[in-house]
């Protein structure tokens, strides 16, 4: 039943697509309840708050955050207030998972089921956390680990990160990234957690789903979540809903799950499989890709379409 | 129960009776015994705690905040090259006001490799906020252990707790051991900042120029509240127990001239030292600096002072004797002696008593004259 009628207008209204029956009965099944309140310090057009509150609301109030250094923790607020209707965690740059780690076997300990929930960006998980994440998935720590994507240290103004594309510039690579991003999803599927999936702010409806079914699963589960960032990408802030679509709508970034390792492509992504959108599209608003040399930017189309060979052969694999 | 153990063992021993929640466990030598005899404990099911085998001392030290945030009691040992990795989270845990009680078993730091007794490990951690205890004897590790949990635990303290034991000289030796049954010596820990979610609150994040030093100096107060828990938990042992501890233990020093200060294995060592001398009619006496932090009252007032440190804080001094130096206004006579394992003998220490020359610093084995 749809009984969340506004919304529904909202976003049928919306000049991206229109929405098919099946995506509003999920927006029906969103809570109204708000754990990111308002006046956080977020930038403007943000999607890593955005993302968060998707993320909270499948949650819901029996949830604990664990955040490392990183955008969410200047978002949050200045002590003694917070924004967040849940209680946060802050913990420093490279110890997130392992901090989580031991909240959760303490509430476990407790007989307590509260969701333990890292909510970290790409410098916090592809870089300097890696280790403790490696660590509490290979412990199969039963936690949440998500990782929203920005594709540099967005809090410190835009240094390379290892989540950063090839050709962006940051502040630390002003004439464009000479390496490829760092491939964390392998990396996480190497441990072979029950669960884990990608997803994009943009997509808040899949995102909502993915948090609610990576905590129905007992253990660790991962989500990579792309978070583009107006003042990082350098677009104007009414677009970062667009990027995003347009990051999927290019391949450049590719929504799927993986249940106990069977993988399942998302809809948009499938899409984008048969008829990608010309790369161009994706990169010609962002700043960080302005005067982006062709080369690299066929050895970028390249890398898309290798992405979606590998992915749909996983995926047709019995 | 009367037994015979190790330092490492006796630690352990405590740890089982006083049951933390979560135990977060590294392997680095001479430290992994601990965390050996604590698995044994919780696969015999003796102890029922989380035993989380973490990757790094970083994440040993991350795993036990943020069990403890949530209101659990927490325990990790650690020595040398582990603590310093940990440094970072040692700080996070004295500043989120957590109860940890660590072992650090003092080993040296490379390079080159050396994994034998100093205490440059520990004295690196001096500044986190961290009460600092170190212990001579497998006895003294027991009842140090014990008590180290009711002081961290107690609401006017509400800071973590180091308790330091030497490599090999103490973690590995044989000796006797009186166990006893705890009881409610260490009551249940209620931790008034735990987590609530039916509360939510954030810790630990965004503090202005207007607020911060408020937080850091509410670290300070309660490490000088923590003198009175430290004096009452030791008398309230001895009262249950009958073995007495106090911030230092001083060994014919009332009528002494000269003083020997060390710590750990080495001021036990001292004693054996100060009888020696005293048979040649030289008044000697010994204080073992038990507390590093909080630093206590040492009272030196006109005597001679021969420090001992196993350390060295390059560009200053044995960091003991610095310590001293802030506090007395008598010329200490600084020995570095024990570094990397480096083997002295009650001989030794009263070689350096005999020889002590009033404001000059000796490198035992190094200075050729004193």
């Amino acid at each position: 039943m749809i009984n969340n009628d506004r919304s529904a207008i909202a976003l049928s209204r919306s000049p991206i697509r229109s929405l098919s029956l099946q995506e509003l009965s999920i927006i029906a099944e969103i809570p109204r309840e708000e754990y990111v309140l308002k006046c956080t310090s977020a930038c403007a057009g943000c999607s890593d708050s955005l993302a968060l509150r998707y993320v909270l609301k499948a949650a819901g109030p029996d949830t604990v955050l664990v955040i490392p250094a990183c955008c969410t923790s200047v978002i949050q607020g200045i002590y003694p207030n917070t924004a967040f209707n849940v209680p946060v965690y802050n913990i420093a740059f490279g110890a997130a998972a392992a901090c989580a780690s031991g909240m959760s076997n303490a509430f476990r300990a407790a007989g307590k089921k509260t969701n333990v929930i890292v909510y970290a960006g790409d410098g916090g998980t592809l870089d300097i956390g890696i280790q403790a994440m490696s660590g509490a998935f290979e412990r199969g720590t039963d936690f949440l680990y998500i990782c929203y994507d920005n594709e540099a240290y967005g809090n410190t103004g835009m240094q390379r990160s290892g989540g950063t594309p090839l050709g962006a510039k940051t502040t630390t690579t002003p004439g464009g990234k000479t390496d490829v991003k760092k491939d964390i999803d392998a990396i996480i599927a190497a441990h072979a957690p029950p669960y884990q999936a990608t997803a994009a702010a943009a997509y808040p409806q899949d995102l909502f789903k993915k948090v609610q079914k990576a905590l129905s699963f007992r253990g660790p589960s991962f989500i990579h979540v792309l978070a583009p960032c107006p003042p990082g990408w350098r677009y104007s802030t009414e677009k970062s809903v667009e990027m995003g679509k347009l990051a999927v709508k290019s391949g450049m970034w590719v929504l799927y799950e993986r249940e106990y390792g069977k993988l399942t492509m998302g809809a948009p992504s499938r899409a984008a499989m048969k008829k990608p959108l010309p790369l161009e599209e994706y990169l010609a608003p962002q700043g960080r890709f302005k005067g982006i040399d062709p080369k690299t930017v066929e050895i970028l189309r390249q890398q898309i379409a290798k992405t979606f060979a590998k992915l749909a052969a996983e995926e047709a694999a019995p | 129960m009367k037994k015979i153990a190790t330092g490492n063992k006796a630690v352990a021993e405590a740890v089982k009776q006083v049951k933390p929640d979560v135990i977060a466990a590294y392997p680095i030598t001479p430290q992994t015994e601990i965390v050996e005899q604590i698995a044994e404990f919780v696969s015999g099911g003796e102890l029922k705690s989380r035993y989380i085998p973490v990757e790094s001392e970083h994440s040993a030290m991350a795993a036990c905040i943020g069990a403890g945030i949530t209101g659990a009691r927490t325990f990790t040992a650690t020595s040398s090259h582990g603590l310093l990795y940990m440094h970072e989270m040692t700080n996070w845990a004295a500043g989120a006001r957590l109860p940890v009680v660590m072992a650090t078993v003092n080993r040296s730091i490379g390079p080159g490799w050396n994994i034998w007794a100093e205490h440059t490990d520990a004295l690196q951690e001096r500044d986190t906020g961290w009460l600092q205890v170190y212990v001579s004897t497998v006895q003294e590790a027991y009842d140090t252990t014990l008590m180290a949990f009711r002081i961290a635990e107690h609401n006017d303290v509400l800071l973590p707790v180091m308790v330091n034991l030497d490599g090999f000289l103490l973690s590995h030796i044989m000796q006797p051991l009186d166990t006893v049954e705890p009881g409610d010596f260490v009551p249940p820990l209620h931790l008034p900042h735990a987590i609530d979610v039916k509360t939510p609150a954030g810790y630990g994040g965004l503090t202005g120029p207007d607020r911060h030093f408020k937080i850091r100096w509410e670290i300070e107060r309660s490490m000088r509240d923590s003198v009175k828990v430290i004096e009452k938990t030791q008398d309230e042992f001895s009262r249950r127990f009958g073995r007495r501890y106090g911030f230092t233990e001083d060994y014919r020093c009332e009528d002494a001239d000269v003083i020997v200060v060390a710590m750990g294995t080495l001021g036990k060592e001292a004693e054996v030292a100060i009888d020696q001398l005293r048979n040649e009619g030289i008044k000697a006496g010994s204080m073992r600096l038990r507390w590093l932090r909080p630093f206590p009252d040492l009272d030196l007032k006109g005597k001679e002072v021969v420090v001992i440190d196993r350390d060295y804080s390059f560009g200053r001094g044995g960091i003991l004797a610095t310590e001293i130096m802030a506090q007395t206004k008598e010329e200490v006579f600084s020995v570095i002696a024990g570094i990397g394992g480096q083997e002295v003998t009650f001989e030794d220490v009263a070689d350096f008593v005999r020889q002590r020359r009033r404001g000059t610093e000796f490198w035992f084995g190094v200075t050729v004259n004193v």
